[in-house]
């Protein structure tokens, strides 16, 4: 069979010593910059390509990939600990896990995401293998009005991420997306709420808004409250999941492995939205659902694989068709262009011990990850006794290192520091953040999306549902919207929030 | 008093040797190099690879710092601003040449803030077409395009792009108007391109190689003057029907205002040397992209070419009634 051959090509490629190095040394950097608040793999990838010259192709891509990937697989570790997500797709991370640390199952939380990280990148990377071309085929069918619908979806599911009242969450989203207008009009260049700050063009940043309204409002509130910092350390318990919670998290990860493998392989937003998607169908469907937002398990283990296997599928695109589907691939590109790889769909016949190589190099890094990631869980936990006065100014030196790094200049730094008295603010107001951050995320991305689809259109908007994908997901969001209003669904919804 | 004015001399004489040190002994510490782009691009691309091979023969490290946003204006507003020592460097494209145009509120002088170093390189566009577009060349992709105007969707990276200012001349030259559909980047454009959602892009050879050469996308012609080497098949869009369409994403190496003239001239020699790297000139090829002659990687040809681009660019894009801000 072709495939075991192919795989036999890949296997051979990744076993050598020298590329199991650079895969330990990958996924280890992307555990550790993960785990720091704000440095993001974009950034470690940038500082680390003039390294990666003198490095033979295979192997540079294969620790690039891994530091990729390790990221993912850090980032929930201090969305978990601090509630400080150092990813955009750890956002939602930070809703249960935080909570789970709290209750002093901090170890529980870290161990479910590593596993459920394990399992869900296991299947991405099988699927990867067996139907990365054909995938790819299919997610260029994909387009503005398909998006645009996709993103409509994703929005009326963020209402359910809200712990709180429905009018909160609803004034949050809308907020999110008129943050999210800021910055120069795609399609004619004007000016949008920039005030005359050139800085302001490009839009504000995702990392430097949710650094500002989960970490550093998140700090304030610790410091004004003495009896609540001593929690965590009194009561952690065991370590590793006990046998309900295995049994409680079986099925999340595998509905977050196939939602973020599905999503993961859409360009601009898959992984991201892929943890917020998990998360919002684990709460529908979830016999725990009442438990969401203050510590389910389940609300860990979904986004965590959702998030890991959406981080493996956004290769293909890469992989099969040239195209990056995010920040990090376009830098995989460069990598690769520089090596003096042409990235494209030839790539597979061109190159096939690079890509079969990488594929399965993918494999063995998250196996990697979850023999590195486990026992340091107790390592990670006591990370939060350590003393305030010393943990506090470490995360916030380290958000503003890493928001520094984004763009290389301290105005982010600044519009971080606004962000986190913003969202100390709605803290005090009962507002959650995390349905702002989705619309912040969506919002100029449905704008751009329905802007091209009615410029492709003529200007008749028929399309979004001449186009069957597209009616396809609006059909899902009318019935979302139905099933909210009906009453028994209230009833649920008020349940829920008693147990806050 | 008397104590003061000998610390004053002090540093006077110290000043001066430290100045009279930074043009012989330059370089003496780690070059930064500002890419006014995101890091992975083709600008990044072609800076990081001139930067590797100029750093080898100043043996010094140059490290390129990618300082994007705003069409690469605030990355080139970094560099105008920062010390002229010749340790802060700019690597930036064809956009500082239509920036004047584009922005209304330029914090700099494309031309007062910089002394040039040189051109790096010319950097082939293709005009390429989604696969199953019914046309089998330029002609007739010209006639079929022009008779089915109202359908025809030109897709680009964004206002100021590169892609963008060939699809403007394109415009131009074919006198008259296809709707045009902005994209965040290249990526995206070509995404759909692939999927056949629109019908035509103009964009670098950077980009767009790979698919041509796997046959995913058309390509109708290049827009040099002469064919590029990594495509012999393809025609250049003069020789095919669209005379004098020339455009070419070129880059160029530039300093702040102030730079010692020792410096500057340093660099462009270095600059000149590290052109002839074979591995670079290999790379710059995959890339359907040459460096320039040696005559040209100077800052006399850099400044004629400067001021010719601005001129050229200046009046296409007031006629399209395009800004960036």
């Amino acid at each position: 069979m072709e495939l075991i051959a192919n795989l036999g090509l890949g296997l051979s490629t990744a076993m050598t010593p020298l590329n199991l190095l650079y895969c330990l040394a990958g996924v280890f950097l992307g555990t550790l910059i993960g785990v720091l608040p704000g440095l993001g793999p974009t950034a470690t990838i940038a500082m680390l390509l003039p390294v990666t010259f003198s490095l033979p192709p295979v192997s540079s891509l294969i620790m690039l990939a891994g530091i990729y990937y390790g990221s993912q697989y850090g980032g929930s570790t201090t969305s978990i600990l601090v509630n400080v997500p150092g990813e955009a797709a750890s956002v939602v991370t930070a809703l249960d896990g935080y909570q789970m640390a709290r209750k002093g199952r901090a170890g529980v939380a870290l161990a479910t995401a590593a596993i459920g990280s394990f399992f869900a990148g296991t299947v991405a990377t099988v699927v990867l293998a067996l139907f990365a071309p054909p995938l790819a085929e299919i997610a260029l069918k994909f387009g503005p009005a398909e998006f645009f619908s996709l993103m409509v979806l994703g929005l009326l599911a963020s209402l359910v991420l809200a712990r709180g009242s429905l009018l909160h969450a609803t004034g949050m989203v809308v907020l999110g997306l008129l943050l999210g207008l800021v910055g120069a009009d795609i399609t004619t260049g004007t000016q949008r709420f920039t005030f005359g700050m050139a800085r302001l063009s490009d839009g504000i940043g995702f990392v430097v808004v949710a650094m500002g309204m989960f970490g550093l409002a998140e700090i304030v509130r610790n410091l004004e409250d003495e009896d609540d910092r001593s929690l965590i350390v009194k009561k952690v318990s065991n370590l590793m999941p006990t046998k309900e919670d295995w049994k409680r998290m079986v099925a999340p990860i595998l509905r977050g492995t196939a939602i973020g493998s599905v999503l993961g392989i859409l360009p601009g937003s898959g992984s991201i939205l892929g943890s917020f998607a998990a998360y919002a169908i684990e709460k529908k469907v979830s016999k725990h659902s009442a438990e969401f937002g203050s510590g389910a398990i389940e609300g860990v283990a979904a986004p965590e694989s959702a998030n890991n296997a959406g981080a493996q599928t956004s290769f293909i695109p890469m992989l099969t068709l040239g195209i990056p589907s995010n920040p990090v691939m376009a830098l995989m590109i460069g990598a690769m262009i520089i090596q003096g790889i042409q990235p494209g769909p030839s790539v597979i016949s061109e190159q096939p011990a690079l890509f079969w190589g990488i594929i399965v190099s993918m494999w063995i890094g998250n196996l990697f990850l979850v023999v590195l990631n486990l026992p340091l869980v107790g390592m990670w936990v006591r990370m939060v006794s350590v003393p305030y006065q010393f943990l506090f100014p470490a995360i916030l030196v380290f958000c503003g290192i890493g928001v520094f790094s984004l763009n290389n200049t301290e105005f982010d730094v600044f519009v971080m520091a606004i962000f986190g008295v913003v969202g100390y603010i709605f803290v005090k107001l009962d507002c959650e953040p995390a349905p702002m951050l989705l619309a912040f995320i969506l919002g100029p991305m449905m704008e751009e999306y329905l802007r091209r689809a009615l410029l492709l259109s003529r200007g008749d908007p028929m399309i979004l549902i001449q186009r069957p994908i597209s009616a396809v997901m609006l059909g899902l969001g009318v019935l979302a919207i139905v099933v909210a209003s009906l009453p028994m669904f209230y009833k649920k919804r008020e349940e829920a929030f008693q147990g806050d | 008093m008397i104590k003061s004015s000998l610390k004053f001399a002090a540093c006077l004489v110290a000043t001066f040797f430290a100045a009279q040190a930074s043009a012989e002994d330059y370089p003496s510490k780690v070059i930064t190099l500002v890419v006014p782009f995101a890091a992975g691009g083709p600008s990044d691309t072609v800076a990081r690879l001139t930067a590797q091979s100029m750093g080898t023969i100043l043996k010094t490290q140059i490290i390129v710092e990618n300082v994007g946003g705003a069409g690469g204006t605030l990355g080139a507003a970094r560099v105008a601003q920062a010390k002229p020592d010749g340790y802060t460097l700019l690597v930036h494209h064809i956009g500082h040449a239509t920036a004047p145009a584009l922005y209304r509120k330029l914090a700099y002088d494309p031309i007062g803030d910089f002394e040039p170093v040189g051109l790096v390189n010319d950097g082939a566009m293709a005009l390429i077409a989604r696969k199953d577009f019914p046309a089998k060349d330029l002609k007739e992709m010209i006639a079929y395009a022009k008779a089915n105007k109202e359908k025809m969707n030109v897709a680009n990276a964004g206002v100021g792009s590169a892609s963008h200012l060939c699809g403007m001349l394109l415009m131009s030259a074919l006198n008259t108007e296809f709707v045009t559909v902005p994209y965040k980047g290249t990526g995206p454009a070509m995404n759909d391109l692939l999927g056949g959602q629109v019908d035509f892009m103009c964009d670098q050879t950077t980009n767009n190689a790979s698919q041509i050469k796997a046959g995913k996308v058309k390509a109708y012609g290049m827009t040099t003057a002469k064919r590029v080497a990594a495509f012999p098949d393809i025609p250049t869009l003069s020789e095919a029907g669209l005379p004098n369409f020339t455009v070419t994403v070129w880059h160029a190496m530039y300093a702040p205002k102030g730079t010692p003239q020792p410096i500057v001239d340093k660099l462009s020699k270095a600059l000149q040397e590290a052109l002839k790297d074979a591995t670079l000139k290999q790379r710059f090829a995959d890339l359907g992209s040459e460096p320039v002659s040696q005559e040209r990687a100077t800052p006399q040809a850099l400044r004629a070419h400067l001021k010719a681009e601005i001129d050229k660019w200046g009046p296409i894009i007031k006629k399209a009634g395009v800004f960036a801000d």
